[in-house]
């Protein structure tokens, strides 16, 4: 179990990118009543049959640490999707990519707190290797779209393609937390 | 604090740039790398993270040590666990990180070249080992 709604939706993000995809969308709404995400990824995507094993808490593939029972932290968003209440769907299309939706109800007392958000972005932003990703974020009071693009080209990092050193974690953090105001 | 701009972030980078750069090529940078997985972050890898950006950029090193993110190292136990790979200093694993030890870590093996001895674990486990 996650302690927190966006350590959850963290490791959801990261299958993306491990996926291989060379975009990944992700959006984020929230209200005083509910918060939505959906992630939707070009990356290798799963058959009907793939997916219902990567639902089952004790299917691994072996691919990633072979001899341990690891897998996509699926069970947990199904888990927790149903002990508050809350909805989740996933669409995936073998060789064409996934798309992870859901969706709590913030008034449920037992849906798990929502956590950092901008530490999330910061997180799913800074993942290593090459790939595009577009953040919306929508609440009541503000709403703004990010583009990891955009954000290395700012650093100075668009060569290297990801961010590296402490100073630009720094800024991001940064920068990412001045459009939640 | 108001909306930043993507210029804003450009202006405020700008200068250090061509100092990382010139520290990249020289092979003076450090890293040091976070354990993120699900374990690191039940236990708090979040909040080591940001304790190693703020006490990096509070003594003016933002520039010279690398913070990469990686996966469970097997030390589940320990968690969280962090590595640092530096000239001169052997390659060290670290856990039970917290902010306090973040913080020492910075303060000792990064500025000072001592070890924490009560913190290192010796590798990762076994089977995580690349063969």
């Amino acid at each position: 179990m996650h302690y927190t709604l966006c350590d959850m939706f963290s490791d959801l993000t990261q299958n993306s990118v491990e996926a291989g995809a060379s975009r990944v969308e992700v959006r984020v709404e929230e209200s005083a009543r509910e918060i939505s995400l959906s992630i939707e990824d070009d990356g290798k995507g799963m058959t009907p049959d793939e997916l219902k094993r990567a639902s089952d808490p004790f299917y691994t593939d072996g691919i990633k640490h072979p001899g341990r029972k690891v897998g996509l932290g699926i069970p947990f968003l199904i888990q927790t999707a149903e002990m508050c209440g809350g909805h989740w769907n996933i669409r995936s299309e073998k060789g064409k990519g996934t798309v992870v939706t859901c969706r709590f109800d913030l008034t449920n007392i037992d849906t798990p707190p929502v956590g950092d958000v901008t530490g999330y972005f910061r997180q799913i932003l800074t993942f290593d290797g090459r790939y595009e990703m577009v953040i919306e974020r929508k609440t009541p009071s503000f709403s703004y779209t990010v583009r990891r693009s955009e954000l290395l080209d700012a650093l100075g990092l668009a060569d290297q393609g990801s961010f590296t050193d402490a100073g630009s974690l720094a800024l991001l953090g940064q920068y990412l937390e001045s459009m939640e105001e | 604090m108001a909306k930043m701009s993507l210029e804003d972030l450009r202006k405020l980078r700008g200068a250090t740039q061509s100092e990382i750069k010139k520290r990249e090529t020289e092979g003076k940078t450090v890293q040091v790398i976070v354990g993120m997985g699900t374990c690191g972050i039940a236990a708090g890898a979040k909040d080591t993270l940001d304790a190693f950006v703020k006490e990096l950029n509070e003594k003016g090193m933002g520039g010279d040590v690398i913070i990469r993110q990686t996966g469970c190292m097997g030390l589940c136990q320990n968690e969280p666990t962090v590595e640092v790979v530096m000239k001169d200093m052997p390659n060290i694993i670290y856990g039970r990180v917290d902010a306090k030890v973040a913080k020492q870590i910075v303060e000792k093996h990064i500025m000072k070249k001592e070890l924490l001895n009560e913190q290192i674990l010796d590798r990762p486990a076994g089977d995580i080992l690349k063969k």
